[in-house]
């Protein structure tokens, strides 16, 4: 996501690297190009001309720190103004009071709503709530069902709607369900509808008043633009949302949305959906967004999200194989695995600073899904022996398990071959202590 | 399936007003209906036609065509203008206007394809229901193996619709899928094949790469198959879907479009510039929820709608 209006950012800071000062020649030309990258990236006119306002006041009005080159300078203060734009403070949803808590989510078709509630589920279950989802779309065939088997893979209880009856029974009969069951959190999903649907958007309204929720979220795609900002605002005068989750944001959509839905609308992106996967759900901060558009990455994101994934007792445990150098197979596998569950390659990459910008050269180098895929079947196909010493591994080993793994030899041995390397590098590494070697350790590939 | 009643007339006119107030709301002296026409109106009007995501080129050309007409006093009011306007519109849409005609050796295969949520198990629930009404039969396959429920969701409308169904579990390949819907297909004499897929956003290379290989066993098990891909597009993502549909294009080869959620957007424009940067008919066009709102598409018709 962002990838253009990134590159553009950092073209524009080249141009004013080198120069002595900011001056009101150099930081016109400069704003000039922010304002036409925004614009292009779908940005609402308005909110674009507001903020390079802001960033002309504060650059030529403020003193220049004396440790900053005007390029730094430069983007600080674009930095603060583009978190501002998009909300400043991160917001959470409103889960402080007695539980249950409502949580309605609405949207137009297709934009993502059922998925996105199974998603805020897990979210929720890894913030130590306990959920509950509840279909109340009794309109889609099979929404009541979609719902039900995302539930059922994430081991979330469904409320056991009955698609005959109506939605705003349907929520209300399931809050108090989920009040006599213990569960703290509700999360409704409704029908999807077009906003200028007013005999459905009265049954929102009756939902609303029927359960009296902590949050409205209104879903919306990203990629329609500035459509979403449109929808946004629509359901905000109907219903007050308290805020939004922008869907779809690992396609190529242009991300006009994101940056000016809170500016234009005022209510606040409070996640958003980078992939298909469940797990693939962020909540939004507006200062790490700003960071990650302008190529300067978002290391706090990356440790939350290796914080998730990793046990710290495993990781204590690998850490002593390392230094005894015995690294195997095995535990190449869970690392794997683990790596896998963080999200995509491209993501994580974006994520690291100073790979922002860079991140269309790296396209091709990343490992894609699919090689994952592979390498893992290989090892799976090997026995446990083999696993724990690759050595046992001959000719005919080699060919059994490329043809169990449905690989050939040759991507056996390749598999073979980075694994040795890297267990050489371990050893190198832990047995010199330095750190320089890790730095080039090749997971894959 | 030709069917063009009054009824959907109005109702494509009403699906289509967002777009069409957008582009003469802004354009004050057209939203008039009155007075004479300038270089205000005419910039005013381009303008309206890039918001309504017609495209910067098309929307040039358009507006360049009206000048010179302007210019050597072949448009004397914005009532002229408006009809010229009309007639160009129908001029570029009609080569694309190509009904999706199901024809001999059966079956006669489609495979839909398209991104996340644009509506393409509804759409293949709404063809089947208009082939059927031909007196097709018609057989359903749930290629759609990822989304949670998908399945289920097909199967409702086959049995709304009355066809047959072939289904694989959840998470099974769905190549396998469309596989077995052919080789049922033929056994039972079937016409038409619909085949639904995952939703896939187009930015992902080896999801691409796995339409890719739906779309070629399909070929091997009957040659000339698919007959059609067609490529189910939201209007209301407007110029995004042009991307999609160039890539989607790269990887399937896609034969026919549908383009679904006209009513609700204002970038109703799309449905030109998609002539101007695919080269594939535009079958359906979709402006509400009920079955009857998808229609083959009509130039004449949605020319007139528009403006």
């Amino acid at each position: 996501m962002f990838e253009n209006l990134t590159e553009k950012f950092q073209g524009v800071l080249k141009t004013l690297r080198g120069q002595g000062r900011i001056s009101e020649g150099n930081i016109e030309a400069a704003l000039r190009e922010v304002r036409l990258a925004l614009l292009e990236a779908d940005v609402n006119y308005n909110v674009v001309k507001e903020f390079t306002a802001a960033v002309k006041e504060k650059a030529l009005g403020a003193e220049v720190l004396a440790s900053l080159s005007p390029d730094q300078h430069f983007i600080k203060i674009v930095h603060g103004e583009m978190a501002r734009m998009m909300g400043g403070e991160a917001r959470e949803l409103n889960l402080a009071r007695r539980p249950p808590v409502p949580v309605m989510l609405v949207g137009l078709q297709g934009s993502g709503k059922t998925t996105s509630c199974g998603k805020l589920a897990l979210f929720l279950q890894k913030k130590k709530r306990s959920p509950f989802l509840v279909p109340a779309d009794v309109y889609r065939p099979a929404a009541i069902e979609q719902l039900k088997v995302l539930g059922g893979q994430i081991g979330i209880p469904v409320y056991d709607s009955d698609p005959g009856a109506d939605p705003v029974d349907i929520c209300r009969e399931a809050v108090k369900f989920a009040d006599l069951s213990g569960y703290d959190t509700v999360l409704l999903d409704t029908a999807g509808r077009l906003h200028i649907d007013e005999e459905l958007m009265e049954e929102l309204r009756r939902i609303k008043e029927a359960v009296d929720p902590g949050d409205i979220l209104l879903v919306a795609d990203a990629m329609t633009g500035q459509d979403a900002v449109n929808v946004a605002r629509a359901f905000h005068q109907k219903l007050s949302l308290t805020g939004v989750v922008l869907t779809k944001m690992d396609g190529d959509a242009r991300g006009g949305a994101a940056l000016s839905i809170r500016a234009v609308t005022g209510a606040p992106l409070k996640f958003v959906g980078v992939g298909e996967k469940l797990d693939a759900l962020e909540p939004f901060f507006p200062d790490r967004m700003a960071s990650r558009i302008l190529g300067m990455g978002d290391i706090l994101t990356l440790v939350e999200k290796a914080q998730d994934t990793i046990d710290e007792k495993q990781a204590r445990e690998l850490e002593r194989k390392l230094r005894k150098s015995q690294f195997t197979l095995e535990d190449f596998r869970e690392q794997l695995l683990r790596l896998r569950k963080m999200g995509s390659m491209e993501d994580l990459l974006g994520m690291i600073p100073g790979m922002g910008g860079k991140l269309k050269e790296m396209k091709g180098a990343a490992p894609d899904e699919g090689e994952l895929k592979r390498t893992l079947a290989i090892i799976d196909s090997m026995t446990r022996e083999e696993r724990r010493n690759v050595k046992i591994l001959n000719g005919s080993r080699r060919k059994r398990i490329a043809l169990g793994s449905g690989t050939s030899v040759q991507e056996v041995n390749r598999l073979l071959k980075n694994f040795q390397q890297a267990e050489g590098m371990i050893k190198r590494f832990s047995q010199a202590g330095t750190r320089k070697g890790a730095r080039n350790l090749p997971f894959f590939r | 399936m030709n069917g063009q009643g009054g009824s959907f007339f109005s109702r494509l006119k009403a699906g289509l007003s967002k777009t069409r107030e957008l582009l003469f709301m802004n354009v004050e002296a057209i939203a008039r209906g009155i007075g004479p026409i300038d270089e205000n109106v005419l910039s005013e009007l381009e303008e309206a036609l890039i918001l309504a995501d017609t495209g910067a080129e098309l929307s040039h050309e358009y507006v360049e065509a009206l000048r010179a007409k302007w210019r050597r006093g072949e448009l004397s009011d914005v009532e002229a203008l408006r009809s010229e306007l009309r007639r160009m519109v129908a001029e570029t849409l009609r080569p694309r206007m190509a009904p999706l005609d199901v024809r001999p050796p059966y079956p006669f295969v489609v495979l839909v394809v398209g991104v996340n949520g644009v509506g393409k198990t509804t759409t293949i629930g709404k063809i089947a229901h208009c082939f059927k009404g031909e007196g097709h039969p018609v057989l359903l396959a749930a290629g759609d193996t990822f989304r949670a429920a998908a399945i289920e969701q097909l199967k409702v409308w086959a049995d709304r619709v009355g066809t047959d169904f072939v289904r694989h579990k959840e998470g099974s390949d769905s190549s396998a899928v469309a596989f077995d819907a052919l080789r049922a297909a033929t056994a039972r004499g079937t016409h038409v094949v619909l085949i639904d897929t995952a939703g896939r956003l187009h930015t992902k290379s080896h999801l691409m790469e796995e339409m890719r290989k739906v779309v070629r066993v399909i070929g091997r098990e009957i040659p000339g198959a698919p007959h059609e891909v067609l490529l189910v597009l939201d209007a209301t993502n407007g110029r995004n879907a042009i991307a999609q549909a160039k890539t989607f294009q790269e990887f399937t080869g896609v034969t026919g479009l549908a383009l679904t959620k006209l009513d609700g957007t204002a970038k109703g424009g799309v449905v030109l510039s998609v002539t101007r940067e695919i080269d594939a008919p535009i079958r359906f066009i979709g402006v509400g929820e009920s079955v009857d709102d998808l229609r083959p598409f009509d130039a004449g018709a949605f020319a007139e709608a528009l403006f």
